[in-house]
């Protein structure tokens, strides 16, 4: 392969095609609209198809019905289009059906400023849509990583049968870098199989692993799907007998398989008493900050996280133990240092957040270390 | 069935589809979905969902259709709850997005008779957009919506095809807004068949559903049905046979008001019950394969250049 310039965005897209995604519905919207651009002119050359929808309540609801049908499906969107899709993003956990969402983060809140960066979305991210759920949302901080962590969602999701964020951020997805994609033919993402037959099988069998294999429409497995509390079958149910496995299981799939999917990057330095942590484009600042730290003689370790969700809280608290304080920039008022928060203890952590759509500079965080 | 009933009115269509006597026992289709069946249903004694319930049953058996390859779609509300007593491959979504859900499965599998159940809320204020939306597209889906004019599993509130006037719990003083026409809003947004009956003429709906089913374009039967439980009871309209019987009444078949003079035409104030269109359009799904092959084929070109 060859090198190529693009941008964030660009590789979200060329990352779903080597992915196996088939399916695109979305709603134009800044700044994630090169996604669906993208993949409107990409999809049909690989026989997928996209479309248009009226918003993105039905966008979100199209591609799960999609995927329902057996083909691997996406949306992208910005903070307005995440709220509208929040509801259905629960009705895919409800029911573990697979699809990727991908959220190009603008400055919130309401319509904000459509052009402006920011990192407002990661609670919602994780407790967006109403009552207790599962979530996976991981965050790219480069072009190239754009690519891989949108394979990577459509694997994870796969995997475990739940809704998939791609936490982006205006910065990463309209930046261009140069980079040199992998052979398509190498990507592998997990695939369904079942093996029992259609008088046996049951879409949402309490399997000691968590996730039970998942049967398209239109394959002979005729079942149920509801957003209502379900039993093994999938029909509705009151009973607490079938409802509190269910919640046993669905709650701690994730928890189970943790260790496949935290994705972070430690760079650590003996006897350093201060650490900075960060994800998506402020990860980039952290990592600035950092050389031109040690560049000054100083000790610093450094955290890039690149899943959020499930926050991965073993390794947090391990950094804990090791430093007096930790460092967190992000372009918000300290969304994601309220889990840190949690890991660590409040008086370890300090925020560096804007959330006026700038990007936390080197020297703010570098000031956060002196004060 | 009441023979009697059957006589009293005026069928649009001559023929029945279904044998009269025992044809329970003689439908295969019927004996699946009586193996899998969790009955008894969330509906009321007399709801008229039931009658749509088998109607659509009966529509799918005359056609001959094999369970696997027919996907039942619904949003939420009590006529929502049909595809969870049925044996096909059934999605019970959000409120409001069957039809969003259903554009994407059948986009994903166009082999599949996609139909989404909806009720009058569902269909219309919700998921008003996504209804206008597909019969814009011309996709290849069935929309069932059975009007009861109120929003029944919540208790009886105004909906958007209660009449005007009608007591709701939210319309205490009687209903001050105008219902939408269901038909005349799907025609206008380009469904290319477009039915309405009621649940009194069953008979009716199994033909209408039959056809809008085989249709290859987005098609819509309203099943125009009552609640007794909350409509009736706060407008006092009796019993449900009352209002079974008032949809005998009160409905007259297109055919039977083609006959009237114009002037008489222009004063009927019954729901015309009839198929308002059936025409043909390009359909979404052929449409998009099309596109698919046409820009393989250039894609390929440009390869071997």
């Amino acid at each position: 392969m060859t090198v190529k310039l693009m941008q964030g965005n660009d590789a979200i897209g060329w990352g779903a095609i080597a992915a196996g995604c088939r399916f695109y519905a979305g709603y134009p919207i800044t700044p994630s609209t090169e996604v669906a651009e993208i993949l409107s002119r990409e999809l049909p050359k690989v026989g997928g198809k996209f479309i248009q929808m009226e918003d993105e309540i039905a966008s979100m609801a199209a591609i799960i019905g999609a995927r329902v049908g057996g083909l691997k499906s996406m949306t992208a969107t910005s903070g307005p289009g995440f709220s509208l899709m929040q509801e259905n993003i629960g009705y895919a956990a409800m029911t573990e059906i697979p699809c990727v969402v991908v959220n190009v983060q603008r400055l919130g809140p309401s319509t904000g400023q459509p052009t402006a960066a920011s990192q407002g979305d990661v609670m919602q991210a994780r407790w967006g849509s109403h009552g207790d759920h599962p979530m996976i949302a991981l965050s790219p901080t480069s072009v190239r990583q754009s690519f891989d962590l949108t394979v990577k969602a459509f694997d994870l999701s796969e995997k475990y049968r739940t809704p998939v964020i791609l936490l982006a951020d205006e910065i990463v997805g309209h930046m261009r870098e140069p980079v040199e994609l992998p052979d398509f033919k190498t990507i592998k993402v997990f695939e369904h199989k079942v093996t029992e037959t259609p008088a046996t099988y049951k879409g949402f069998r309490n399997t000691p692993e968590g996730v039970p294999p998942l049967a398209a429409f239109g394959t002979g497995y005729r079942y149920h799907i509801t957003g209502l509390f379900h039993n093994e079958d999938g029909f509705p149910t009151q009973n607490l007998s079938e409802i509190d496995p269910w919640l046993e299981r669905v709650n701690t799939k994730l928890e189970k398989h943790i260790d496949d999917i935290t994705m972070l990057e430690e760079d650590f330095q003996d006897g350093a008493k201060v650490a900075f942590l960060s994800y998506g484009a402020s990860a980039r600042t952290a990592r600035h900050a950092m050389k031109i730290a040690r560049a000054q003689g100083k000790k610093v370790d450094l955290l890039t996280l690149y899943t959020i969700w499930p926050f991965p809280e073993k390794q947090v608290e391990a950094l804990g133990e090791l430093v007096d304080w930790i460092i967190v920039p992000e372009m918000n008022l300290g969304q994601l240092a309220y889990e840190v928060e949690r890991m660590v203890g409040r008086k370890k952590v300090r925020r560096v957040g804007l959330a006026n759509g700038e990007m936390v500079t080197p020297q703010m965080v570098l000031d956060a270390m002196e004060s | 069935m009441d023979k009697t009933l059957l006589e009293a009115h005026t069928l649009e269509s001559e023929e029945a589809l279904i044998p009269q006597e025992n044809w329970f026992e003689r439908s295969e289709t019927l004996q699946k979905l009586n193996k899998k069946k969790k009955f008894p249903t969330i509906w009321c004694s007399g709801c008229g969902i039931g009658v749509v319930m088998g109607a659509l049953i009966r529509a799918i058996d005359h056609l001959g259709l094999d369970n696997d390859k027919v996907a039942l779609v619904a949003g939420i509300g009590c006529t929502a709850r049909m595809p969870g007593y049925l044996d096909f491959n059934t999605l019970h979504t959000t409120h409001g997005r069957a039809l969003a859900f259903a554009t994407g499965l059948k986009i994903a599998r166009p082999d599949l008779e996609v139909i989404a159940i909806m009720g009058d809320g569902d269909a219309l204020a919700i998921g008003g957009n996504h209804f206008i939306h597909a019969a814009r597209r011309n996709l290849g889906i069935t929309a069932l919506v059975v009007n009861n004019a109120i929003y029944g599993m919540t208790g009886g509130q105004y909906s958007p095809t209660t009449p005007l006037g009608g007591i709701a719990t939210t319309s205490p003083y009687g209903n001050v807004e105008p219902p939408f026409p269901i038909c005349d809003l799907a025609i206008a947004a380009g469904a290319t068949y477009v039915a309405r009956s009621s649940v009194y003429h069953a008979l009716e709906l199994d033909k209408f559903l039959a056809e809008a089913i085989a249709k290859n374009g987005f098609s819509v039967v309203e099943a125009v049905s009552y609640c007794h439980t909350t409509f009736g009871r706060l407008n006092k309209l009796g019993t449900a046979a009352d209002m079974m019987r008032a949809l005998k009444d009160n409905t007259i078949a297109k055919s039977a008001l083609e006959r009237l003079t114009p002037e008489e035409q222009a004063a009927n104030t019954k729901i015309v019950r009839g198929k308002f269109i059936d025409i043909e359009r390009p359909q979404y799904t052929q449409v998009y394969s099309d596109l698919i092959v046409r820009v393989q084929e250039v894609s390929h070109e440009q390869e071997n250049d």
